[in-house]
């Protein structure tokens, strides 16, 4: 039986980046709030100073900072007619445990998506025909605008002190910026990162192409910051050892480095770590929710009342809440009923491998977010009449490290070992790149989460599964993108290059990307949603899922967090300015 | 922020130790790492260390792992928390004896290595880097008994986008796996042992279990080498700290500077071949103090 603790305003469930800046939000606004967090505590100083950050074997390898499938991970099958296996080591993506979530660990990379993209299938049709579109493609139009959450990114970019360089500022091109971006409505809070021989080269190559290169935007800094919040963050090192990592300069945006300093301050927050949640609690109505019911490391079982409950578990496990504590209809892919784990979508990448025997590219000398990058194949900044696809990505020069087990390349056809391995490995070390592709991955029919019926968690809950594969229309933007980018490698003039489009099928021990997204997607209609456009559940007005890419309706061509995070604002100034004033549905 | 633990080099000749002041003892360990002079490392930890946060929730329906330390439910309330000495080290590997190969499978291990990783003129190879001892300690350890993964059944057979889904753990399979291929050798080779063959033979073999086209018994040939594989370029390339990459020798070979953190003045200085020599997290050999 859970023991009953005192009532709160606010119980958040995870304490990553949605969780941590809705928790300073709300406490902020003179609510009570608990955040409950089923991983450690962590910190710089602690975690991942610089003494010992340095460690590719730990962090990268063993992936010291992220969820242990022993806690919990999921099942997996590309088609409804296999039978799904548990993922028992997480390879092909990495969710987050702890204090500060895939914060901690994320590359930096912050995007916003183009203005296009949240009227995506009103746009495709108006532009191309209903035909252009597969039967089974499930894309749907966001419920808020680009101009609805402009002030958002805005706000969730100078708390991260984002290095880049606009490219229309409030509808102004500017020089140097990405021309294809929607508007800004100022200058990014920190000058671009300083770019390597490798990133350098590709930006010449892509504009005698025509291309019109631009600085990746990072939050990784250029420059020394401080926040909104008052808090002070360090110069970027470049050290190389980022993505996986925590950073040891306090230079990489986290909740760490961003939020917890000031929301530890606010007397009305407490944060509850090593504590997992089984589920969000209903009354009897099953209209409201009374709280949640957790569990400590000594198996207790506890039950934190609360008037308004915000879900902030990362994508995958807000879904995987929603499904264990029955909220919302699960969706069923043979009828096409049902939202709770529908249009899971993710990421489709791709590269091109360069060698460039007479060029020392010193590529170990990396952030997670630089390099030089292009877009105008992303979204529909390109015609796709006659192309046989929609969608689209960014892509260019942001090789983030070459860190030696698992980034040594070598010309094609070197043996995987032996004495001509070792030799190739050493004279091809300081003269590789590696340039990629960050396509989209439109939602289809056949790609859902629900449980599994046959594996458990430790808590004996059933573990989600997940079924996905990629699309025809995937593959082929895919492949399109990748010829493009290969245009521009072959004018870097390499020695030898290859290009590795995306190939089906979807292999969940291949690292791609974090970016999973769907399965409690935002909608104007509740149909073909779990939650409003202020990410308020349609079926219980006091739970919000505040900006985890669980509510994105697709995925599309950039990493997800820019626009997590201007989500987050979005729906907690929802809460303080409406919802606290008239709780109930605000749509 | 910063180190919360010291390192302090002391020179020793042909040995290798640690001399951890750990929960208030100090315990000297003394690894034999072949010819070459190694420092004494002291390291000072100002506090011991209190738990690993590599932890899982305990419940009261799941056993933990064994070796999992368990964290306790916390509070955190007005301010960060902070505590002398709280820094999670990295795991030290211990010098000193086999501690999972037996003598046989060390023998056999060290010769695999150094055909995977041979020594030439631009360096050691696998033997001399340690990756045989690197492969020991990380067996001994979280990864041999693959602590932290999803180990409950049922285990079915699925495709290969699914995964790894064996219940065997990577100690289990270097344990099976070296003793069919001592029984496999030992059949074909009139009673040899692998490092009896001839080198070209041992690449022979080696190339055969990388294609498939050895049986060996129970176990898949190809899995097996794919794991000895990975497992070796690993150590030759993961951090001195682990055992393998001895005296930075994978690194020296394709010029990573290993451990460093500041490149500031090197990112606009292209085609310029970065200066400085590598260092590991417990620094570098030459910084030991001379006489
Ligand atoms: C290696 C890596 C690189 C990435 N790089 C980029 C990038 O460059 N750009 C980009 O845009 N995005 C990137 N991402 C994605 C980015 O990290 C996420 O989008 C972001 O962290 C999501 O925020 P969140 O609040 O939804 O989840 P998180 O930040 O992960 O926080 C969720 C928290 O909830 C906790 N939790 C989960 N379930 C429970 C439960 N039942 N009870 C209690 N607590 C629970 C988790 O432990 C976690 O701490 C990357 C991710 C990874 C892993
Ligand atoms: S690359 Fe920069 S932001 Fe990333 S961990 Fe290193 S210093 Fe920090």
């Amino acid at each position: 039986m859970a023991r009953k603790l005192p009532s709160k305003n606010v119980v958040v469930i995870g304490l990553g980046w949605t969780g941590s800046i809705l928790s300073y939000e709300l406490a902020k606004a003179g609510l009570d709030v608990v955040a409950i967090e089923r991983g450690p505590w962590r910190d710089t100083a602690t975690d991942f100073p610089p003494s010992y950050a340095q460690d590719e074997l730990r962090y990268a390898v063993r992936l010291d900072l992220f969820l242990r499938p022993a806690q919990e991970t999921l099942t997996f099958r590309n088609k409804a007619d296999q039978t799904a296996l548990p993922i028992r080591n997480f390879s092909g993506f990495l969710p987050g445990n702890g204090v500060g979530g895939a914060g901690i660990h994320w590359n930096g990379q912050t995007w916003r998506f183009l203005p296009t993209d949240f009227r995506l299938r009103s746009h495709l049709t108006e532009r191309y025909g209903a035909d252009m579109l597969p039967s089974d493609m499930t894309i749907q139009d966001w419920p808020v605008s680009y101009d609805d959450l402009e002030p958002y990114y805005d706000r969730f970019e100078k708390l991260c002190g984002t290095s880049g360089k606009a490219g229309n500022i409030k509808g102004t091109k500017q020089a140097g910026g990405n021309p294809f971006e929607g508007w800004r409505s100022s200058e990014y809070p920190t000058p671009p990162l300083k770019q390597g021989l490798g990133a350098t080269l590709f930006a010449d190559a892509a504009r005698k192409l025509g291309h019109s290169p631009f600085p990746q935007p990072a939050s990784n800094l250029s420059e020394a910051y401080t926040n909104p919040l008052g808090i002070r963050m360090g110069q970027c090192s470049y050290c190389g050892f980022c993505e996986r990592f925590g950073c040891g300069n306090y230079s990489k945006a986290s909740p760490q480095t961003c939020v917890l300093p000031a929301l530890l301050r606010l007397p009305n927050f407490t944060a509850q770590t090593e504590s997992e949640v089984l589920k969000i609690n209903l009354d009897s109505t099953g209209k409201r929710a009374t709280g949640v019911t957790y569990v400590d490391t000594s198996g207790n079982e506890w039950e934190q009342p609360a008037d308004i409950v915000l879900l902030c578990a990362f994508s995958l496990f807000n879904v995987q809440l929603m499904l264990v504590s029955g909220i919302g209809q699960p969706y069923d892919p043979a009828s096409g009923q049902g939202v709770v784990g529908r249009n899971y979508a993710y990421q489709t990448t791709s590269s091109v491998s360069l060698i460039l025997k007479d060029k020392v590219l010193n590529p170990f000398i990396a952030t997670g977010a630089h390099g030089m990058m292009i877009d105008d194949y992303n979204g529909d900044n390109f015609d796709h009449t006659n192309l046989g696809f929609v969608g689209g990505g960014y892509m260019g020069a942001g090789q983030t490290n070459a860190r030696p087990i698992q980034t040594r390349p070598v010309p094609k056809g070197t043996p995987k070992w032996g004495a001509e391995w070792k030799k190739a490995t050493a004279e091809t070390y300081q003269h590789a790149f590696s340039l990629s592709t960050h396509g989209s991955s439109y939602s289809y029919r056949d790609c859902w989460l629900d449980l599994d019926p046959t594996y458990k968690d430790r808590l004996g809950r059933p573990l989600m599964r997940m079924t996905f594969d990629f699309h025809e229309n995937e593959l082929k933007m895919s492949a399109y993108l990748t010829e493009r980018l290969a245009e521009i490698a072959k004018a870097m003039n390499p020695t030898e290059m290859q290009a590795n489009p995306r190939k089906g099928p979807y292999d969940s021990t291949i690292y791609q990307t974090t970016h999973n997204t769907g399965g409690t997607v935002m909608g104007a209609d509740p149909k073909t949603s779990v939650l409003n456009r202020y990410c308020q559940s349609w079926d219980v007005h006091n739970l919000f899922i505040p900006g985890g890419a669980s509510v994105f309706p697709q995925n599309h061509g950039y990493n997800p967090t820019d626009t997590v995070g201007a989500l987050a604002y979005w729906t907690s100034d929802a809460i303080t300015q409406r919802y606290l004033k008239n709780p109930g549905p605000l749509v | 922020m910063g180190c919360l633990a010291r390192f302090k080099n002391l020179n020793f000749d042909g040995t290798f130790a640690f001399d951890l002041l750990w929960f208030g003892k100090s315990a000297l360990i003394n690894l034999h790492r072949g010819p070459k002079a190694f420092g004494v490392w002291v390291m000072e930890s100002k506090a011991p260390l209190c738990l690993s946060r590599r932890s899982f929730l305990a419940s009261t329906t799941a056993l933990l792992a064994t070796s999992v330390s368990v964290v306790h439910a916390r509070t955190f309330h007005q301010g960060m928390p902070w505590a002398p000495g709280a820094a999670d080290l990295p795991p030290l590997t211990r010098p000193g004896p086999w501690v999972f190969f037996t003598a046989d499978e060390a023998a056999t291990i060290e010769a695999i290595v150094d055909r995977l990783i041979p020594p030439d003129d631009r360096g050691p190879g696998g033997k001399d880097a340690g990756c045989a001892v690197f492969i020991d300690r990380q067996l001994a350890g979280p990864y041999g008994h693959s602590e932290g993964l999803y180990t409950r059944p049922p285990f079915m057979p699925g495709s290969s986008t699914q995964g790894y889904q064996n219940p065997d753990s990577p100690a289990g399979r270097y344990r099976n796996g070296l003793k069919a291929l001592a029984d496999h050798i030992g059949e074909s080779n009139g009673g040899k042992k692998f490092r009896e063959l001839t080198a070209s033979d041992q690449d022979k073999l080696l190339s055969n279990l990388e294609n498939g086209s050895i049986k060996l018994k129970d176990v898949e040939a190809k899995a097996f080498f794919a794991m000895l594989l990975q497992d070796t370029q690993q150590g030759f390339f993961a951090d001195p700290i682990y055992g393998g990459n001895r005296d930075m020798v994978g690194w020296k070979l394709i010029g990573f500077p290993g451990a460093r953190y500041d490149y500031r003045d090197w990112v606009e200085r292209h085609n310029e071949p970065y200066p400085l020599p590598p260092v590991g997290i417990m620094g570098r050999a030459d910084w030991a103090a001379k006489g």
